[in-house]
């Protein structure tokens, strides 16, 4: 029996006894709504089926809500200096802003204080059944799915409940991707992964190697430059640096001024050239290599530091890794370097393990699942996955309007059953669909997308959906 | 309010965030809590949370509601915002109502109702009250503008919007009172001002609120057909107290509307229907 916490919901009333396939029984939940994972999108699912007239039941595997922002979780990903990189009007929900008098990139503490006020405001821990993993998700015909779970850490009896539909918002940045080098095995220094990073104190001292130039790369080498003996920071390409504060305002609203006068790409681009140029000149003086792409076609860096300390030679840039030897680390130039310690901060994988990755369009099993507007899956139309997103932005308003299109498919199911048909025959037709500018060919980039383009692709999909056109 | 269309793209709100202000907020709480959604007055141009601290406040905390009112920048004892627009009064409104414990019910009053009309599409309040609402365009300047001309011609050109006592206040209330009242009126910025007559309806409420109409027929600001006319765009008819002035808060007798108020909130009023 799972144990709901203090402030959980307490054991959901039974109704009726079915029996799953392999003859377990399950409690049937009617027309209720299961969410898997109770942090930013599976709060805001929640929030949204509720207002929608739907009854919830979300599971979540570790005590509190907040998922990725809650640093107690052993799987949050945020070490002690995280703040947000979008600011905070792009990153709010957009019916529950942040407060004005907050900084325009918060803490990370002020960011899980945020998803603790929102699921106090409008109540949603009545829903949740936390310290409670969802290990199983299965169709059962009729569009209706048999959710399995047990307590977190396997002990205790599984579980099965019946749902009407299931909105899976178990979050992509906790499972690391860790490259594979020759040697690595063989190598005396410490090694690990951007994930286990918490601390500075963790560098102070050593000579350390970062890996990758995602957000988390450049932080950890900021932290780097300040606290360890050596810094090197290794890309396999150039990069776009581009400061949080450009024109005296944060960059991304910046960008956003002009994109809402629909300024087209190429000019923006053009114009950001332009920007950086004056700003913080050529990078390649200090060592980095031109980037291979233009500005907006790699998830976007805001980081203001990590050029101010390239500069005051506190951080080596150096190419991609060749391979480890004992004591050293190959470079691809071949240049040999001696870090008592490697970071890898080479991003995260998406895992869906609780279902059989074919429902997702995923055949090959790689965490890649071919849906339309990254959410909703082609011939199950009551299944839905929320903040599967790398966005140009905050997360989380996305997230939002990706709960509240899901609520409407639903209730619509019920009363207009044609317009239902037709959005899922769009959903077929779309599956796969992107929602950005030209991205490079990277393994991270698959599921890039410029929040403006999104967004508009998802009002759009909401407007026919409710035939208001 | 069906098949309106809800925006999703908010470039401009994005990249022109409102400039925050320090607004005051004044509060009476029950001695118990009840489980009741606390209550957020607004109040409307010219007015300040005071204007709900003299009865209503304390009336609805003694009913067991906790009870918060706003004012609106540039009003009261917030911030002055010579430049404010309806839509950093709308932000206000929000930023409080994110900031309480519970869910809120937003209640509107005059100009203030139109403002938590935008409000309600930027917050899923639990449900709205719109207060003798004066709810935009040309039709409610006209009717001003019939009633007390001198104090609402300047209006268009910039000035002041200055409501009579007469307009504000029934004859049961006490002159000293009256008085009083009006010494505390301050003015809406220009710019909200203006687009109190000519800006754009209210996006759709977040969530369906269920909304209630109330006014008096006998207030001289707002005509008994604009009452008629709100709740019609809610999909309901007004609850009606003769007698009254348009400051039903302040009037004499100011228990009967609020009473009214917290009896539909105790019958718990559902949702709007669905599409
Ligand atoms: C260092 C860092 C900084 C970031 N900064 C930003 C930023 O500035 N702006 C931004 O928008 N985004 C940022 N992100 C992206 C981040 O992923 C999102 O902000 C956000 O955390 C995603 O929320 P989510 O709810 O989708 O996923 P998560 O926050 O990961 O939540 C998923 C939840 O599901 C639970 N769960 C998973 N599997 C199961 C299961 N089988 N059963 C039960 N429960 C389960 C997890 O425990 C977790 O609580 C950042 C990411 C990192 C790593
Ligand atoms: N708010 C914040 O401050 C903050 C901080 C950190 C992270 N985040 C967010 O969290 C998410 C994850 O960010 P992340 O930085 O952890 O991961 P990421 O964006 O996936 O970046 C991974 C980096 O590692 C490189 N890389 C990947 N595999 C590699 C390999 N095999 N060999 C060499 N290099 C490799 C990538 O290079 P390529 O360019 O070739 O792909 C990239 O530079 C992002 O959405 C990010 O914006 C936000």
């Amino acid at each position: 029996m799972p144990t709901p916490t203090e402030h959980g919901r307490s054991d959901p009333e039974t109704t009726t006894l079915a029996h799953s396939r392999d003859g377990r029984p399950v409690s049937d939940r009617g027309d209720t709504v299961c969410v898997i994972g109770a942090g930013a999108s599976g709060l805001t699912a929640i929030k949204n089926l509720t207002e929608h007239g739907f009854g919830v039941d979300c599971y979540e595997r570790e005590t509190g809500v907040g998922g990725a922002w809650n640093w107690r979780h052993d799987r949050s990903p945020v070490y002690a200096s995280t703040h947000l990189i979008s600011s905070r009007p792009f990153t709010q929900f957009p019916d529950f802003p942040m407060p004005d008098d907050w900084p325009d990139y918060p803490h990370h503490s002020r960011l899980l204080s945020y998803f603790e006020r929102y699921a106090d405001h409008f109540d949603l821990r009545r829903h949740i059944w936390f310290g409670t993993e969802v290990v199983r998700v299965e169709p059962v015909g009729d569009d209706r799915w048999d959710v399995t779970t047990r307590s977190t850490g396997g002990y205790g009896p599984e579980r099965t409940s019946r749902y009407a539909a299931v909105l899976i918002a178990n979050g992509h940045n906790w499972s690391p991707k860790l490259p594979r080098y020759e040697g690595l095995e063989q190598f005396r220094g410490e090694v690990m992964h951007a994930s286990s990073y918490k601390d500075p104190a963790q560098l102070r001292g050593k000579r350390v190697l970062v890996v990758g130039a995602g957000n988390t790369g450049c932080d950890i080498a900021v932290e780097a430059a300040q606290q360890a003996s050596r810094c090197w920071h290794s890309t396999r390409r150039g990069y776009w640096y581009a400061p949080k504060y450009m024109l005296g305002r944060p960059a991304d609203q910046v960008n956003d001024t002009l994109l809402a006068l629909r300024v087209p790409l190429r000019v923006r681009q053009w114009l950001y050239h332009r920007m950086l140029r004056l700003a913080v000149g050529d990078l390649t003086r200090f060592g980095l290599p031109e980037p291979d792409h233009r500005v907006y076609e790699t998830h976007p860096i805001a980081n203001s530091q990590l050029v101010y300390y390239l500069g005051h030679g506190a951080i080596t840039p150096v190419p991609d890794v060749a391979g480890f030897q004992p004591h050293s680390v190959e470079l691809t130039d071949g240049r040999r370097i001696d870090p008592e310690l490697v970071v890898f901060a080479t991003g995260y994988l998406p895992r869906f393990e609780f279902l059989d990755a074919k429902i997702l369009g995923d055949d090959e099993g790689v965490g890649r699942p071919r849906l339309w507007l990254n959410a909703f899956v082609p011939d199950h139309p009551t299944l839905a996955v929320a903040g599967l997103l790398q966005p140009d932005s905050g997360l989380f308003p996305l997230a939002h309007w990706q709960a509240v299109l899901f609520a409407r498919l639903l209730r619509l199911r019920a009363t207009r059953p044609e317009r239902a048909a037709a959005f899922a025959a769009r959903v077929r037709s779309g599956a796969g669909e992107r929602y950005s500018g030209p991205v490079k060919d990277s393994t991270r980039h698959w599921f890039e997308v410029g929040h403006v383009d999104y967004l508009r692709a998802l009002q759009r999909a909401l407007h026919d959906l409710e035939g208001t056109k | 309010m069906n098949g309106e269309r809800v925006r999703v793209v908010r470039g401009w709100e994005w990249a022109r965030p409102v400039r925050p202000v320090r607004r005051e907020v004044l509060s009476v709480l029950p001695e118990l809590e009840e489980g009741q959604p606390p209550l957020l007055f607004v109040p409307g141009f010219g007015h300040g949370a005071w204007a709900y601290a003299e009865h209503w406040l304390g009336h609805t905390a003694a009913r067991g509601f906790p009870a918060y009112a706003v004012s609106l920048r540039g009003h009261g004892g917030s911030e002055p915002a010579p430049e404010a627009t309806l839509r950093a009064y709308a932000h206000d409104v929000v930023q409080v109502a994110a900031g309480l414990p519970r869910q809120a019910v937003l209640v509107g009053h005059g100009a203030g109702a139109l403002v938590v009309a935008h409000a309600l599409a930027r917050y899923p309040a639990r449900a709205a009250v719109l207060v003798a609402p004066v709810l935009g365009g040309w039709a409610t300047f006209g009717a001003a503008l019939r009633r007390n001309p001198l104090g609402t011609l300047p209006a268009v050109f910039g000035g002041g919007l200055r409501l009579s006592r007469r307009q504000l206040f029934s004859r049961e209330t006490a002159d000293a009172d009256a008085r009083r009242h009006a010494a505390r009126l301050g003015r809406a910025a220009r710019r909200a001002q203006w687009q109190l007559l000519t800006g754009a309806d209210p996006e759709p409420a977040v969530g369906r609120p269920p909304v209630l109409v109330l006014g008096s027929p006998d207030d001289r600001v707002v005509p008994a057909s604009a009452l008629t006319r709100a709740a019609r765009r809610y999909g309901s008819a007004p609850l009606l107290f003769p007698g009254m002035g348009h400051d039903l808060m302040l009037d004499a007798r100011w228990r009967e509307p609020i009473d009214a108020i917290l009896d539909w909130l105790v019958k718990d009023p559902t949702r709007g229907e669905a599409p």
